[in-house]
């Protein structure tokens, strides 16, 4: 038996580049480092995989699979349409109710989606956490990539529905990929704050659902941007997810762009983010060691 | 920058934790509601001080945090210089600190103070199947665990055929994980290890899991490893695997390298190491020793040559157990006894008491100290598992009879004069004595 294994074992040669070996140095972090962008680069392979087994493992053992990536934004369209739309009868500026609602809940699920994942991938992580040392980055970052795929078969729906209420593309889906970065930097700044905190406050996890609430309601999903009094306008615009919504509707409805939203919100995104990727940074070296 | 021989250096590496989590008890009611309306600033001042160490950057305050009552040092200094292609141990008790300091060295958590360097590509492999997925197929699994353990995807890819066929489970591997057995798991797990190409290699105690064949595979692998110019730090307790497979092993003692040096002299010093001793066992009070109306028994020692208690043999030495029993009615014929078991369970011999002096003599009362010698040259490396036993015959009845009494280690230096010649790798069997060989040598015609 034994000889049976080693004479497998023979095949194994280790490769040994002397001249390329890297020297890694470990020392107490000072907690002040930049992304170490070489270092994410080496991991690539297994950002992917992580990311892909996130999708891939959504739905598994479900009946209905993928079409729960449809079913769950279309059920709250229905919801939403039938009570802001019906029965409080709010004003969209003269378009259909139900595409209205539907252009802004399909970045909010997504973006609702990918912070509640995001907050929480360091306490779901936290066996891989403890094992193996990868970029810890990757944790918090992967929600915000795997969710792109519903996103993705959401936003194709919502197009064909477009085209079925007769609104045709217009040059203003020039803009869509910047919203697209907009919504998924917004998600990966919050995870980033709320996961590096999570991990050290469980308090995080009973919070978020409240926060995720008032977070629908502070951004014109249910209702227009334009209801708003005008006073309050830059104030509002403050909230990086007034411009991303809004910028989404102009985007697929061919509705002029309320750039006077859109600009705070990428001011306000930016900061964000990177005070986020500097927070979670500087309380890296400590995950292990409070989980 | 260290040296090209050198890969791994660390300079007075220190871990320390916090573990001053204490809940507080109230005697009233009114001293628990204040204490309830002010916890919320407690709480998260207490779970802040699992990590906020005052910012210190000079080793100044370690005096300070050396008199603090609820600071746990895991590590503490430790310097040591690995060489490459050298395969090293790290043994000590539960607590000692061994897996931090692997946890450290495979960048899992960082040190306190102290500093370390490592040269070329690091695995650490703390866990089998670490990262495995339920829902995933066997298939899946290993992209994921491979590229979790530090492979490339085509690295994989590359290997994947091996990977599988080295585990067995060929015929699942399409099949969800989930629906695996333990044993399949396990298996599927070590194989994507088992084809990692690190230059070093860190492996925290995972010959613990598997079946007896598992753990085989395990360090037929290991011993491959080592072979190949890999350095490996190995975290075990299974001494027989640590002086087999290592040159070197450290000892780690409250955070701090107690012993350095060549495996077996290590192993040999840690467990002959105060408390740890299980080459003796006696009783002083005569209300707690086992034993029965005829004999009770006193005390077992295993002894060396000279007479020394001792917990690591020679394996070219004789070995003495002695057993110290007291009989304590007349008239009665006694089989004092002892079963020896390996590590692996495996019942080596039974041994009887034969001397002539007292064969099928009755034995008169007081204290008797017998003592059976296991010549050198016939037990097999490994950690010995004594039993002894003392029966009455016509009628049969048991006095004592208990199990794993004492223990004993069974080394071989490898001087070249043991059973084994000059061979230096795994060596199965219950017993390894050195036979003689003859050999008739004919030339062709």
């Amino acid at each position: 038996m034994i000889d049976f294994i080693n004479s497998k074992l023979k095949i194994l040669k280790p490769k040994l580049n002397s001249e390329q070996e890297k020297i890694t140095v470990i020392e107490p972090k000072s907690g002040w480092q930049l992304i170490d962008f070489k270092e994410l680069r080496e991991y690539r392979d297994l950002f992917f995989f992580i990311v892909w087994r996130d999708v891939k493992v959504l739905y598994a053992q479900t009946i209905l699979g993928l079409s729960w990536a449809i079913l769950q934004p279309l059920i709250q369209i229905v919801i939403f349409t039938i009570i802001f739309g019906k029965v409080a009868k709010i004003s969209t500026d003269g378009i259909p109710y139900f595409l209205f609602s539907s252009v802004a809940i399909i970045p909010w699920t997504y973006m609702s989606q990918a912070m509640v994942a995001s907050s929480q991938s360091l306490i779901t992580g936290q066996n891989l956490l403890g094992k193996v040392y990868f970029p810890r980055l990757i944790f918090p970052i992967t929600p915000v990539m795997a969710k792109m795929f519903d996103f993705g078969i959401s936003l194709f729906i919502i197009l064909v529905l477009s085209v079925y209420y007769h609104i045709l593309p217009t040059w203003n889906l020039i803009f869509l990929p910047l919203f697209i970065v907009l919504m998924m930097s917004i998600s990966a700044g919050i995870g980033l704050w709320l996961s590096a905190l999570a991990i050290r406050f469980r308090d995080v996890k009973h919070a978020m659902p409240f926060v995720i609430r008032m977070l629908m309601y502070s951004a014109p999903i249910v209702y227009s941007a334009s209801s708003i009094r005008e006073g309050y306008r830059f104030l509002y615009s403050l909230n990086p997810l007034v411009g991303v919504i809004e910028g989404f509707r102009a985007c697929l409805l061919g509705t002029p762009y309320p750039w006077q939203y859109i600009w705070p919100g990428i001011i306000v995104t930016f900061i964000l983010l990177i005070s986020g990727l500097h927070h979670f940074k500087r309380m890296e070296r400590v995950f292990v060691d409070v989980i | 920058m260290i040296s090209k021989n050198i890969a791994i250096k660390t300079e007075g590496i220190s871990k320390h934790y916090r573990i001053g989590l204490r809940d507080e008890i109230h005697d009233s009611l009114i001293s628990a509601m204040v204490s309830y309306i002010k916890s919320p600033l407690k709480n998260y001042r207490k779970y802040r001080s699992l990590y906020k160490f005052e910012d210190i950057k000079n080793t100044n305050y370690l005096n300070h945090y050396e008199n603090s009552h609820d600071i746990i040092w895991a590590l503490r200094d430790i310097s040591l210089e690995v060489e490459k292609g050298e395969v090293v141990g790290i043994i000590g008790r539960n607590g000692a600190g061994k897996s931090t300091l692997l946890k450290i060295l495979s960048k899992i958590t960082s040190p306190s103070f102290g500093r370390a360097e490592v040269r070329g590509k690091i695995s650490s492999l703390l866990e089998v199947g670490t990262g495995f997925h339920p829902e995933l197929t066997g298939r899946e699994n290993i992209y994921l665990n491979g590229t979790i353990l530090g492979m490339r995807k085509t690295e994989v890819s590359q290997k994947f055929d091996e990977i599988v066929e080295f585990s067995g489970v060929e015929k699942f591997i399409d099949t969800p994980v989930k629906r695996y057995s333990v044993g399949m798991k396990i298996r599927l797990g070590f194989s994507v290890a088992a084809y990692l190409e690190p230059e070093l290699l860190v492996i925290d105690e995972v010959l613990a899991v598997g079946d007896f064949d598992f753990q085989k595979k395990c360090l037929a692998k290991m011993e491959d490893v080592g072979k190949h110019g890999r350095t490996v730090l190995f975290v075990s307790h299974n001494m027989q695997a640590i002086t087999r497979l290592c040159s070197r092993a450290i000892l780690l003692q409250d955070g701090k390298i107690a012993d350095d040096g060549p495996a077996d002299k290590v192993v040999a010093a840690y467990l002959t190491s105060g408390s740890s001793s299980r080459s003796e066992r006696f009783w002083k009070d005569t209300t707690a020793c086992p034993g029965g109306e005829v004999a009770r028994l006193r005390g077992v020692y295993v002894k060396d040559e000279n007479g020394r208690v001792s917990e690591s043999f020679d394996i070219r030495k004789p070995i003495g157990i002695e057993m110290v029993y007291e009989v304590l009615k007349p008239g009665y014929l006694l089989l004092p006894h002892h079963n020896l078991y390996n590590e692996d369970g495996v019942h080596i011999f039974t041994t009887i008491d034969c001397d002539p002096k007292w064969r099928r003599r009755h034995r008169l009362p007081g204290k008797y100290v017998s003592t059976a010698w296991i010549p050198g040259n016939f037990l097999s490396e490994g950690i010995i598992s004594v039993q002894s036993a003392i029966f009455t015959l016509e009628p049969q009845v048991k006095q004592f009879n208990e199990r794993d009494i004492v223990s004993f280690q069974v080394v071989d230096s490898m001087d070249g004069n043991s059973a084994r010649g000059d061979w230096s790798r795994s060596m199965r069997g219950a017993v390894r004595p050195l036979l003689e060989w003859t050999n008739n040598y004919e030339k062709f015609e």
